[in-house]
């Protein structure tokens, strides 16, 4: 059974769509319950992975699975290969983590249509799996589609007042993105085949042993780092990111946040970068000043929000700034820094839609001018939404502070250190939005008479909480759980990088052409 | 032997636990959940004496308990470490001890309060933090409690939050404080990163950095960048300029709160930091200078603000900065000892104003409430008198108000006076440091004996209608007053004088001797004592301490009678130079 988990893991939301189908539409109770059961499963399919203990050593895939899909001679051959390392790992274990939480949180807030909502939540799961785990390219591509769609419904038909405009934002962005990327793939392929090598699909293996000429790699780099790029969001494509936030439903914006905007990070990491990694240095200087505009940028826009929501979102891209920039440090703490900061983001962010999602549920309003003295009136909401806001925060002893500590550690210890430096007041400026927000919503004296009735939180939504205050504390006290299956993949990634760009160092050194002109 | 000093943080943390999760729906009782609050520090407390004496009768004076790894990244290794050492020993008795004594006195301040169990939750959560910070043996587990300070010194100040200036002071306080932590994290990540790629030695950890802290090389760029790094770290922890403007404002939190964070423990952890990395800020010659120049400002603007403050707890905590500076002037000029010294006897005198304030406060505040008045409880001008009616308040407070003006033979005299002799003699001294501290000595005793005519002497200015309310507090209140006013009595023997001493029968500096495995490495390597042409001159360092008492009493005696004497002065003053006045308000 183990050696098809992956597969298993992957389609077994497929099926419960499928199934779900079969459920009369007005038994919204039935369907509610039907999909988190089927997430659940999912999520206690996926616990063999994270106890596995083979991630601690090896560096290799596990539960790889290869089974030859299209080929159409030498032209094109693609397969269905999986595989999972210590990169992916803890992004897939999110991502089952997450999903029974999402679904859980649409208990009351979804009424219109619900066996849509559900079955396309089911499906969104299997895309973002499918990416998580395919080691074949052109595989990888059509996971990174099939997320698009049923997340364009979710903004489009579940969502709020502008959902039409958020949605067909979202969608060019990132339809652009991949159609780039697209091109690029099948460029690399075509350049891998020519150059003599054989090609066994798409597969990442082979194209990481291919070395690229430098100025083609820096065209093939910036194709996928662009799509990438718009995904996370870096600045200045960040721009769909706040209108899809504000518009989708919480469910929406919890898994949009948590994992779907890891996948551009994730490709920065399995794709860009091992590819491309002269390119990258090349663009370093550009893109670590991206990263650090938007940290600085995304805070400031943050701190002069009025709608909390979109406040969240503009503190997302600014925490997505210091996952890349721990990434691109390209060495090992920065890259572990970057990982574990992408698992808190999705853990502290999701958890903070998951709170705007109960206010917005209880007021019909975001505004935080509405809002006010709500600590008194709602005393367990008020102590979550603090834990939640000083991990996102980044306190220490709480998640967030492992992953930024190390991202900025990581920066530090490259090239990368003034921009290290510039990112730390980054850190200054999460306190003051973060705080102000707070007290605004939280302190204070109750003046607004509509929210004198309002109630404290009920079992489901401290249920719903409780799992990520888990996690909060846990990667913050202990971090060793997730950095120990995370190392080796991640060492050898580094060997790779610094490998492949020694090779073209001495290249660039001796090649006869440099010779003669000598 | 030493493997259970995680014992100390952990009974506050349960106790923060218990009172936060079932303090509201299950225990309810007020009595309960203070026995709860103050019986988890004061175990903290007994752990603490135990480990303090145990290390007294010990050969080996740094002992290491490494409970788990925390962070393991390629060459980035960080520990769940613990670090004992006479250093962190005194510290913990002081931690521990006084805040044994202010959870006690809370039971009392608190009662009837609404939120008491989310009160005692974030005060042992405030004593978990400091111990984190006092007992961290590297410097990441010291920010742990480094921030976490910072957190519950927010969640307190902002403990009424109702009000909006609360909400206001906490986060100010946190952000500033966040400014300050800025500067911590660039220093830890300079001295780990150059450390290790330089030098081959990759580690955080205390003493590994003492014992390889010479390779950054003395007086070098690296190591001076590094250590003004960790200073802007301790500016804003510590309130010094300029980082100083959330800490009057921190006044808005409870008073036994302003008394344990504001005064005794939280706002001393730059102090500490910097004592604890005295290696590296000794080889940094500049940033030596620049604490000192830093503290002695702090020391005298603080204490021209608290000329003019009509807030009895505004005034203490202006006196909190200025005394803070001095604290910092000592450490600037290498006067380690005696910059721990003083954070010590400060704390028993400080944290016996403020809870003496507190009890003053307590004492108009029902007083108001029974006459159905909305007066300022803390406003000094409505006071006055009540030395008749609150006796042992009166008595305690005034004990520290002699300890802190630094009159002979009380606590605050000793490691004053410690401070000043270095400034002027030290190898990293000068005279114009001491002519600043004398001065900002001789006006903390002219604030503070103000502060005390205002209050306690002179006509009771109070409301007729609330005049005859004013009483006395209850035991739990005056108890903890009575301990802390004897400590700031006496707490100054430990450290007397070696020329005092020297009078007495050769009693010795004890707490010299003490330190002396923390600090004399240091100090001899680099050369920091008293100038050796000064240190065999007995005599200029009697007329030295003379001149500060000199000062200490002018300023007592110019308050007594602009304040007893003759009360219309003041105001006459005030109308004069309404300009400098009004600066001075700040």
């Amino acid at each position: 059974m183990s050696e098809h988990l992956l597969s298993l893991l992957t389609f077994l939301p497929l099926v419960g769509m499928v199934i779900l189908l079969f459920i009369p539409r007005d038994n919204e109770p039935l369907l509610k319950s039907f999909t988190l059961i089927a997430t659940l499963v999912v999520f206690f399919v996926s616990l063999p992975l994270a106890f596995n203990d083979a991630f601690r050593t090896s560096a290799e895939m596990q539960y790889t699975e290869f089974v030859p899909w299209i080929n159409v001679g030498d032209f094109f051959q693609m397969n269905y290969s999986v595989g999972i390392d210590g990169i992916s790992l803890w992004l897939v274990m999110l991502t089952t983590f997450i999903m029974p939480i999402a679904v859980l949180s649409t208990w009351t807030a979804v009424e219109k249509n619900v066996k849509g909502f559900m079955a396309l939540l089911l499906l969104l799961e299997t895309a973002m799996l499918g990416a998580f785990i395919s080691l074949d390219l052109f595989l990888f591509y059509i996971f990174w589609e099939l997320m698009l769609i049923p997340m364009y419904f979710l903004i489009g038909i579940w969502g709020g007042k502008n959902r039409i405009y958020a949605a067909v934002k979202f969608f060019i962005y990132t339809a652009v993105g991949s159609l780039l990327m697209l091109v690029a793939i099948i460029f690399v392929y075509y350049y891998a085949i020519q150059s003599g090598i054989n090609m066994n699909g798409f597969s990442i293996d082979q194209f990481y042993l291919m070395q690229v000429p430098a100025g083609i790699q820096l065209w093939l780099f910036l194709a996928f780092a662009f799509s990438f790029a718009i995904k996370v969001p870096m600045f200045p494509l960040h721009t769909w990111l706040p209108d899809a936030h504000t518009e989708a439903p919480t469910a929406g914006s919890v898994i949009l946040a948590a994992i779907l905007l890891k996948m551009g990070t994730y490709g920065f990491v399995r794709f860009a970068i091992p590819l491309f990694p002269n390119a990258l240095q090349q663009c370093m200087p550009y893109l670590a000043t991206l990263c650090v505009i938007g940290i600085i940028y995304g805070s400031l826009v943050a701190m002069v929000q009025s709608d909390v929501k979109k406040l969240v979102a503009y503190s997302s891209v600014a925490h997505l700034g210091f996952v890349m920039l721990g990434v691109f440090a390209l060495n090992l703490q920065g890259l572990a820094g970057g990982m574990i900061q992408m698992v808190n983001h999705g853990i502290s962010t999701g958890a903070l839609f998951l709170i705007v999602g109960f206010i917005y549920e209880r007021r019909h309003t975001r505004e935080i001018s509405e809002f006010g003295g709500l600590a008194k009136q709602m005393p367990i909401f008020a102590t979550i939404f603090m834990i939640i806001t000083f991990s996102s925060v980044g306190l220490p002893g709480t998640n967030g502070f492992v992953g930024e500590f190390l991202s900025i550690m990581g920066a530090f210890e490259s090239g990368l250190r003034w921009y290290a430096v510039v990112a730390t007041l980054g850190v200054i400026l999460a306190a003051v939005y973060m705080l102000w927000m707070f007290q605004r919503v939280m302190f204070g004296e109750l003046k607004n008479p509509k929210n004198a009735e309002l109630k404290d939180l009920n079992a489901r939504e401290i249920i719903i909480m409780i799992p990520l205050l888990v996690f909060v504390f846990w990667i913050g006290v202990y971090p060793n759980t997730f950095f120990d299956k995370m190392n080796p993949s991640l060492e050898k990634l580094v060997d790779q990088i610094k490998g492949k760009q020694e090779v073209a160092m001495v290249h660039h050194v001796d090649t006869p052409d440099n010779l003669e002109i000598k | 032997m030493y493997d259970k000093l995680w014992l100390i943080p952990l009974f506050p943390l349960i106790g923060s636990v218990i009172n936060g999760l079932l303090g509201k729906k299950v225990i309810k009782s007020e009595k309960v959940i203070g026995a709860i609050g103050t019986l988890a520090v004061a175990l903290s407390f007994v752990v603490s004496c135990k480990y303090f004496f145990q290390l007294l009768g010990d050969e080996v004076k740094v002992h290491e308990n490494i409970i788990a790894s925390w962070m393991s990244v390629g060459q980035f290794q960080v520990d769940w470490g613990f670090l004992l050492d006479p250093l962190s020993a005194l510290m913990l008795m002081v931690v521990t001890g006084v805040g044994s004594l202010i959870h006690l006195y809370s039971i009392g301040y608190m009662h009837g309060e609404e939120g008491f169990y989310r009160y005692f939750c974030y005060l042992n959560l405030f004593v978990f933090s400091m111990l984190m910070l006092v007992l961290g043996g590297n410097a990441l587990v010291m920010f742990i409690g480094w921030e976490g300070v910072g957190l519950c010194s927010y969640l307190l100040i902002g403990y009424y939050f109702e009000k909006k200036s609360a909400g206001d002071a906490a986060k100010k306080a946190f952000v500033v404080n966040r400014v300050g932590d800025f500067g911590f994290l660039l220093g830890l990540l300079t001295l780990f990163w150059t450390l290790g790629s330089k030098h081959g030695v990759w580690t955080i950890n205390f003493v590994e950095i003492a014992e390889h802290g010479h390779l950054l090389g003395t007086g070098s760029v690296v190591v001076t960048v590094i250590t003004l790094c960790f200073f802007v770290g301790a500016t804003g922890k510590s309130a010094q300029i300029p980082l100083y403007t959330w800490l009057p404002d921190a006044m808005e939190g409870p008073t036994p709160v302003s008394a344990l964070i504001h005064a005794a423990t939280m706002v001393t952890a730059g102090v500490y930091m910097i004592g604890r990395m005295n290696g590296l800020f000794a080889m940094a010659p500049t940033t030596m200078m620049v604490i000192a120049i830093i503290g002695a400002a702090t020391a005298i603007f603080a204490a021209t603000i608290g000329f003019a403050q009509n807030d009895i707890k505004r005034v203490l905590a202006y006196s909190t900065v200025s005394q803070l500076g001095y604290m910092f002037l000592a450490m600037g000029v290498g006067a380690f000892t005696a910059g721990i010294f003083h954070l010590m006897t400060h704390a028993f005198f400080k944290a016996c104003l403020f809870l003496g304030s507190g009890s003053v406060i307590h004492a108009m505040h029902h007083a108001y409430h029974h006459a159905h008045l909305h007066d300022d409880p803390q406003d000094m001008r409505n006071m006055g008198g009540l030395a008749k009616k609150m006796k042992v308040t009166y008595i305690t407070f005034l004990v520290s108000t002699i300890a802190i003006s630094g009159v002979p033979l009380f606590s605050g005299f000793f490691s004053k006076d410690e401070i000043l002799w270095w400034a002027f003699g030290s190898t990293r001294g000068s005279w114009i440091l001491w002519l600043v501290g004398a001065a900002a000595a001789g006006m903390t005793a002219f604030y503070m004996f103000r502060l005390v005519s205002m209050t306690f002497w002179g006509e009771q200015r109070t409301d007729a209608r609330a005049k005859d309310h004013v009483h006395e507090s209850p035991w739990v209140i005056t108890l903890p007053l009575v301990v802390l006013g004897f400590l700031a009595l006496v707490g100054g023997y430990v450290g007397i004088p070696h020329v005092l001493g020297n009078i007495f029968g050769h009693i010795p500096n004890y707490l010299e001797h003490f330190l002396e495995p923390v600090f004399g490495h240091a100090q001899e390597t680099y050369h920091i004592a008293v100038k050796e042409h000064l240190a065999h001159s007995t005599s200029l360092e009697f007329l030295m301490m003379g001149i500060s008492v000199l000062i200490a009493f002018a300023g007592i005696g110019v308050a007594i009678f602009m304040y007893i004497k003759r009360p219309e002065l003041p105001g006459q003053f005030v109308a004069k130079f309404s300009k400098l006045h009004r600066w001075c308000f700040n």
